[in-house]
């Protein structure tokens, strides 16, 4: 029988175990917004925001405590200058490839394919897990928001952990 | 991810949200997703598996032309293994007592994957934003 693991049933009972008190987590019951796409995506440039904790090797690492910062990771970056650190996930198969958290390759497949117009030549990064939905919402997300609408992007693939 | 897309959907940027975790983001109800049953820390596939990985690509990218209902979710049919056994231990205790919880603690200092990448941080780093807290 196949059954979807459910994460916030599990992190109840765990917070319950450790005698932390409860996770509040982030319940939207209005629609959410919607803006149809303008043009096929195999004509649009298409951003990736991924939320693993990739940074590339030259960057400041991501710290494990309220880190609300982001990365600009240019698209050409090579893989092999790619890394991930979280604090919440494991990490071996992201290490081995990143691609898992981050498809900037797989991405690249589908420009090739004409799957998709073009990649943006920025990619943002950040760490997931943020304990403040207020400073996800009222911060981090309007100035990606604000990155994303000066890079002119079409659409954004927004790839969680 | 959930908000950050809400967000960047609402300035008229069309989002699709990847996921593993179906109730997080059934919860935090993004324009549009994709849930793919693999376990955390591979929301796009299997690593160095090109074909899994780009085959989930293609299946997202049509879910992203084809929704047309906002909030969503397509399920993709991948499964990770044929038997759904690592589902088990996933946040819970195992038959020793020990905790299978993959989180570590939460330090205040950049974290780096290699130590050698924190000589090798560029001065100022003009690609990490950092915003006020």
């Amino acid at each position: 029988m196949r059954e979807f693991i459910d994460y916030i049933e599990r992190t109840r009972e765990q917070y319950d175990t450790l005698g932390y008190p409860t996770y509040q987590w982030v319940h939207n019951e209005d629609a959410p917004p919607f803006a149809p796409l303008r043009k096929p995506l195999s004509e649009s440039t298409v951003a990736l925001v991924a939320s693993g904790g990739i940074y590339r090797s030259g960057q400041i690492a991501f710290h494990y405590k309220d880190d609300i910062s982001f990365r600009i990771i240019d698209s050409a970056t090579p893989t092999d200058e790619l890394r991930v650190t979280h604090f919440a996930y494991d990490l071996t198969d992201a290490r081995i490839d990143p691609n898992v958290v981050f498809p900037i390759d797989t991405l690249k497949a589908m420009v090739q394919e004409g799957r998709i117009g073009q990649l943006a030549e920025r990619a943002y990064t950040f760490m997931g897990g943020i304990y403040s939905a207020r400073k996800v919402r009222d911060r981090l997300a309007p100035a990606l928001a604000d990155r994303l609408i000066e890079n002119e992007v079409d659409v954004a693939l927004m790839v969680p952990v | 991810m959930g908000l950050i897309a809400r967000e960047v959907e609402s300035r008229g940027i069309p989002t699709l949200s990847m996921s593993s975790a179906y109730s997080i983001t059934a919860a935090v109800n993004p324009p549009r997703a994709v849930y793919l049953d693999y376990p955390l820390g591979h929301t796009a596939g299997k690593p160095n598996d090109h074909e899994n990985q780009r085959s989930i690509m293609r299946d997202t990218l049509r879910a992203f032309e084809d929704i047309d209902s906002p909030g969503a979710i397509r399920t993709l049919e991948y499964e990770w293994s044929s038997d759904h056994s690592w589902k088990d231990s996933v946040m819970r205790p195992d038959k020793s007592g020990a905790s299978s919880d993959a989180r570590v603690e939460r330090y205040a200092t950049p974290q780096y994957q290699d130590s050698d990448d924190e000589t090798l941080v560029e001065e100022g780093c003009p690609t990490c934003v950092f915003l006020e807290n």
